[in-house]
């Protein structure tokens, strides 16, 4: 019961200082549009939308905003030395690496709700025929990227490089992630709803997500120990 | 010891390419007569090719460890001389 | 292991001398003819990259859990064998692809996940290279990962429709045709051999390194 208290409470420290400024959000926000934007720019032609671009798009908006966000993040608590500081509280770490996550979650989460009836509307997909798959699909998705990405951002606060090392070490480990996201997205899209295809890449994703979470879980104490 | 054992495994393995090399060749062509008249791709091409590659990607690869082996252990000489100028 | 280097290598020399000959006295597959025989070092291939995985996977867990350098030592020089196989892998199936489905490339799922594995472990050089200091630890974590996707890889096949031979190939082909089985599995042997000899070979050139920098610090001292 400690272990989700420690969490809780780191989650709540994050939620307190991003709260002040709403520095985060917003820029991930801003960047997730304008990502959005420039691709509909590029295919919307003569209001007509490629068919299965969608999917794809909705992705590596989250993608790419998803890597932002954990750069910032994780560059705040370096720029106070406060993960130093929250490793060394008499906490178990995995604990730590749950507040973390969940806190990366939440904000993807709030991207997510502006950026996918942004891109239903810019390329008229009909997203919300499934509300419930499209949320599982999503839902899923995001854990497993933000399990991966918060892990390895966690891991690079002391590299030298860790602007460049973030997306080399996080987009080949998530692919499989993002390409079960897109699949079963689209799936949603077919004009008749291709429920079993999605409902295949569900399952897939949350093996991904057991499988990173534990990973995660169980390797962040020693990464983490200098 | 280790530039003699460098030498004759990259002997052998060079050796046993060779033969390897004119084998697939050789094996392209025989079949050639006995494939069916409707094949648009003759097939040999692309199994000489890939042997080929997988002759020079392990060459190369070889080299390079036997070429970074060297450097490391010139540098390990080089140190070691300087020292003993050093304390003499 | 320095004494059986030798050895070692002269049969594994000997092996490959001898699996042209194995190879073009092999039966012709019904369907592929000649381009089949890519076959009989494009499965070794992956068998080796599949153990070098393991080893870097294992050695990358030994590493952070225990702290010893000697398993960070064989976790490099594993997976950079590891991409060495990979790419031979990747390319050899582009030829085969190229005349079995006509295409070079398809995404399909073993394809995918194949490509996703070299990707994953060419990453895990360049955190090596580029990293600075700590970098060791970062690969630690991109091998375990690395690791962990693989079995998707073997398994994908099964799983989904795809244009690649499903995993049963290997398991029906000692019935259907005992020449084919024991031309490929010795192919397999004698590359597994020659993997063995480049990992050897390599973790030597990075037991030297480590030495040298030893000797630096001796040095400065």
């Amino acid at each position: 019961m400690r272990f989700f208290r420690v969490a809780l409470l780191v989650l709540k420290k994050d939620f307190a200082i991003e709260l002040k400024s709403y520095e985060i959000l917003s820029t991930t926000l801003f960047f997730a549009v304008s990502c959005v934007a420039i691709f509909s720019f590029a295919f919307v032609k003569d209001g007509q939308a490629p068919v299965d671009a969608a999917a794809g798009i909705l992705w590596i908006a989250i993608a790419f905003s998803g890597t932002l966000a954990l750069g910032r993040t994780f560059e705040r608590e370096r720029y106070g030395e406060t993960l130093k500081a929250l490793l060394l509280a008499p906490a178990p770490r995995p604990a730590i690496y749950l507040g973390k996550l969940l806190g990366i979650v939440t904000l993807l989460f709030a991207t997510e709700i502006i950026v996918v009836p942004m891109v239903a509307f810019l390329f008229s997909a009909p997203f919300f025929e499934r509300p419930l798959l499209l949320v599982a699909l999503l839902g899923l998705g995001t854990v497993g990227y933000a399990a991966v990405g918060t892990l390895f951002a966690a891991m690079l606060v002391r590299a030298r490089t860790r602007d460049v090392m973030l997306p080399i070490l996080l987009y080949p480990i998530t692919i499989p992630v993002i390409i079960a996201g897109v699949r079963g997205t689209s799936a949603l899209l077919a004009s008749p709803v291709d429920e079993p295809v999605a409902m295949l890449w569900i399952g897939l994703l949350t093996f991904f997500d057991v499988v990173f979470v534990t990973l995660s879980l169980w390797t962040f104490e020693p990464l983490m120990t200098e | 010891m280790i530039r003699r054992t460098w030498i004759a495994l990259v002997t052998f393995v060079l050796l046993g390419a060779n033969a390897f090399a004119q084998q697939a060749a050789s094996d392209g062509f025989v079949p050639m007569s006995s494939l069916p008249p409707g094949e648009e791709l003759p097939a040999a091409r692309f199994v000489v090719a890939s042997y080929a590659f997988f002759l020079m990607l392990m060459v190369f690869y070889v080299w390079t460890i036997w070429k970074r082996l060297a450097k490391v252990e010139q540098d390990m000489k080089e140190l070691g001389r300087r020292q003993g100028g050093a304390t003499r | 292991m320095k004494k059986l280097f030798v050895p070692v290598a002269a049969m594994t020399a000997l092996m490959f001398a001898y699996a042209p000959i194995a190879i073009a006295n092999a039966p012709y597959e019904s369907t592929m003819r000649l381009v089949q025989k890519i076959f009989y070092f494009h499965f070794p291939a992956w068998m080796a990259l599949t153990v070098s995985v393991t080893i870097c996977t294992v050695a990358s867990a030994l590493y952070l859990f225990k702290g010893w350098a000697k398993a960070d030592r064989i976790a490099v020089a594993a997976a950079e064998v590891t991409v060495i196989f990979g790419l031979f892998g990747l390319v050899s199936g582009s030829l085969w692809g190229r005349k079995a489905w006509g295409v070079w490339w398809q995404w399909d799922a073993r394809l995918t996940m194949a490509f996703l594995l070299e990707l994953i472990f060419f990453g895990y050089i360049l955190v090596r290279n580029y990293g600075g200091p700590g970098a060791e630890k970062l690969a630690a974590a991109m091998g375990i990962f690395g690791g962990a996707t693989a079995p998707f890889v073997y398994k994908s096949v099964d799983w989904w429709r795809t244009v690649h031979p499903k995993t049963s190939v290997m398991t029906t082909l000692g019935e259907t045709s005992p020449e084919m089985w024991f031309v490929v599995w010795f192919c397999t042997f004698t590359i597994l051999l020659f993997m063995g000899l480049l990992l050897a070979a390599r973790i030597r050139l990075e037991e030297q390194r480590a030495a040298l920098d030893e000797l630096y610090l001796a040095a400065e001292d």
